[in-house]
């Protein structure tokens, strides 16, 4: 317990730790800290970064994906019109053919009944006169009476 | 615990053993060699050496070199492992402590501290190894080397050896005095000391005030190294007889011995925010003063 030269011997002691701290211990220390300082905030720079990146990704992914769509309906729209138009077309078409073949049908059907008709004419017209020789017994002469003959035929 | 073994010794030939530092210095019959008791020691004078204290200082002063050194050659700023974790935490609490407390540039102040805390933790945490453990295995090398076993002392804690506390406080004021005169000039450190706290604008008035002045401030200045090393020893050196006084009870009898173990089981307990605490308070001191050695007289 009294002071003695152990005083001086932990002075010169402490002074020599204080300067082996000083010069060996503490920079190498203190510069891998200060850097991992750094690196911890550079990483978190770069996540944030990165995730920045992954959200303007997502994004464009999701406009992509919309304008993809959009020119799909679009196409398939333009498609059914089209479809649709085919189909009109395809039904007009078979209409002036119905027609065309109807208004020829009905020509003919035309025909043949005037010329039905002229023949029944004609055959009545024998008919009647061989009808009326018959009557008359060849008292009227063929001449004088064909116009009136003519007359009653056309009145058939 | 070894008071039950050696019945021949009285209590306060226990207590006084242990309280008995193993010096080397100049006996009276003019040889050099080791005291044989605690008179001869004092009678030794200033030139002896308390070669117990010393050395433990010293060891641990290399254990803390060491270590730390160990983790500073291969410190790697990737995760860090193990020892490095312990290392970083003691570092960065310095850091953190010597920024906020010493706002001026100085690359050697927390070196300073890490020293300061490591090593004074180091030597105060001596205190919890057993009490007796140390001292009998000396007893044992020094009987083995044929030295008389009440005469081998052996005192393990070296911040109870007011040698080592006051041998740092001196060298925290020869750093005082040094930042002190360096960043205000001698003549401005003598201002400091002698035109407060009374100043006056009339220049013999102000001539009267300064030994006033220089008897007010000298001693807060010369208080700060003995304050210092005197409040670790007086903490470590009464945590050190309670550890000695509840030793003794131990060996008394079968019910104070389990009693006695308690209490001391306790009191470690206790003591282990002491050394940790008064670790921390000589490093957060120095610091201050550093700190005020660098204030201006504009800044108080």
């Amino acid at each position: 317990m009294n002071l003695n030269a152990t005083l001086i011997g932990q002075m010169v002691a402490f002074v020599i730790f204080i300067y082996l701290t000083y010069r060996f211990v503490w920079p190498p220390i203190v510069a891998a800290m200060a850097e991992r300082t750094k690196r911890i905030a550079d990483g978190l720079q770069a996540a944030d970064k990165a995730e920045k990146d992954l959200e303007l990704a997502k994004q464009k992914v999701v406009e992509q994906l919309t304008s993809a769509k959009k020119e799909a309906a679009a196409i398939i729209d333009q498609a059914n019109k089209r479809a649709i138009e085919i189909v009109e077309e395809a039904k007009e078409k078979a209409r002036v053919e119905a027609d065309r073949v109807k208004a020829a049908a009905q020509a003919e059907i035309d025909q043949a009944t005037s010329r039905a008709r002229e023949e029944l004419r004609a055959k009545v017209v024998t008919l009647a006169l061989a009808g009326a020789e018959k009557i008359l017994e060849s008292s009227i002469d063929q001449n004088a009476h064909n116009e009136l003959v003519n007359k009653l035929a056309a009145q058939l | 615990m070894s008071a039950a073994e050696h019945e021949a010794i009285t209590s306060s030939e226990y207590i006084k053993h242990h309280l008995t530092n193993l010096t080397y210095g100049q006996l009276p019959d003019g040889t050099w060699g080791f005291a044989h008791n605690g008179a001869e020691a004092a009678q030794m004078g200033f030139w002896a050496i308390n070669v117990d204290t010393m050395g433990w200082s010293l060891f641990l002063g290399l254990v803390f070199f060491l270590i730390f050194r160990s983790v500073a050659k291969k410190v790697t700023s990737d995760a860090p492992t193990g020892l490095q974790n312990v290392v970083e935490a003691a570092v960065e609490f310095v850091d953190s402590n010597v920024k906020s407390m010493f706002p001026y540039k100085n690359t050697m102040i927390a070196p300073l501290a890490l020293t300061i805390l490591v090593w004074v933790f180091f030597m105060n945490a001596m205190d919890l190894i057993a009490i007796d453990l140390l001292p009998e295995i000396a007893k044992l090398v020094g009987v083995s080397l044929g030295a008389d076993p009440h005469a081998v002392f052996f005192k393990v804690v070296p911040s109870t050896d007011p040698n080592i506390t006051l041998g740092m406080a001196f060298v925290v004021f020869i750093l005082i005095l040094w930042f002190s005169i360096t960043q205000k000039g001698l003549l401005g450190f003598l201002k400091e000391l002698t035109l407060h706290p009374f100043s006056s604008s009339n220049p013999i008035v102000q001539t009267l005030f300064i030994p006033v002045n220089l008897v007010l401030e000298l001693p807060g200045l010369i208080a700060k190294p003995v304050s210092l090393g005197l409040r670790l020893f007086g903490n470590l050196y009464a945590g050190e007889i309670i550890f000695i006084l509840i030793a003794i009870m131990i060996g008394a009898n079968l019910v104070l011995g389990f009693f006695g173990i308690s209490l001391q089981i306790i009191w470690a307990l206790f003591h282990i925010l002491i050394i940790a605490l008064q670790a921390f308070i000589f490093m957060v001191l120095t610091i201050v003063y550093m700190s005020m050695a660098y204030q201006t007289e504009e800044q108080h």
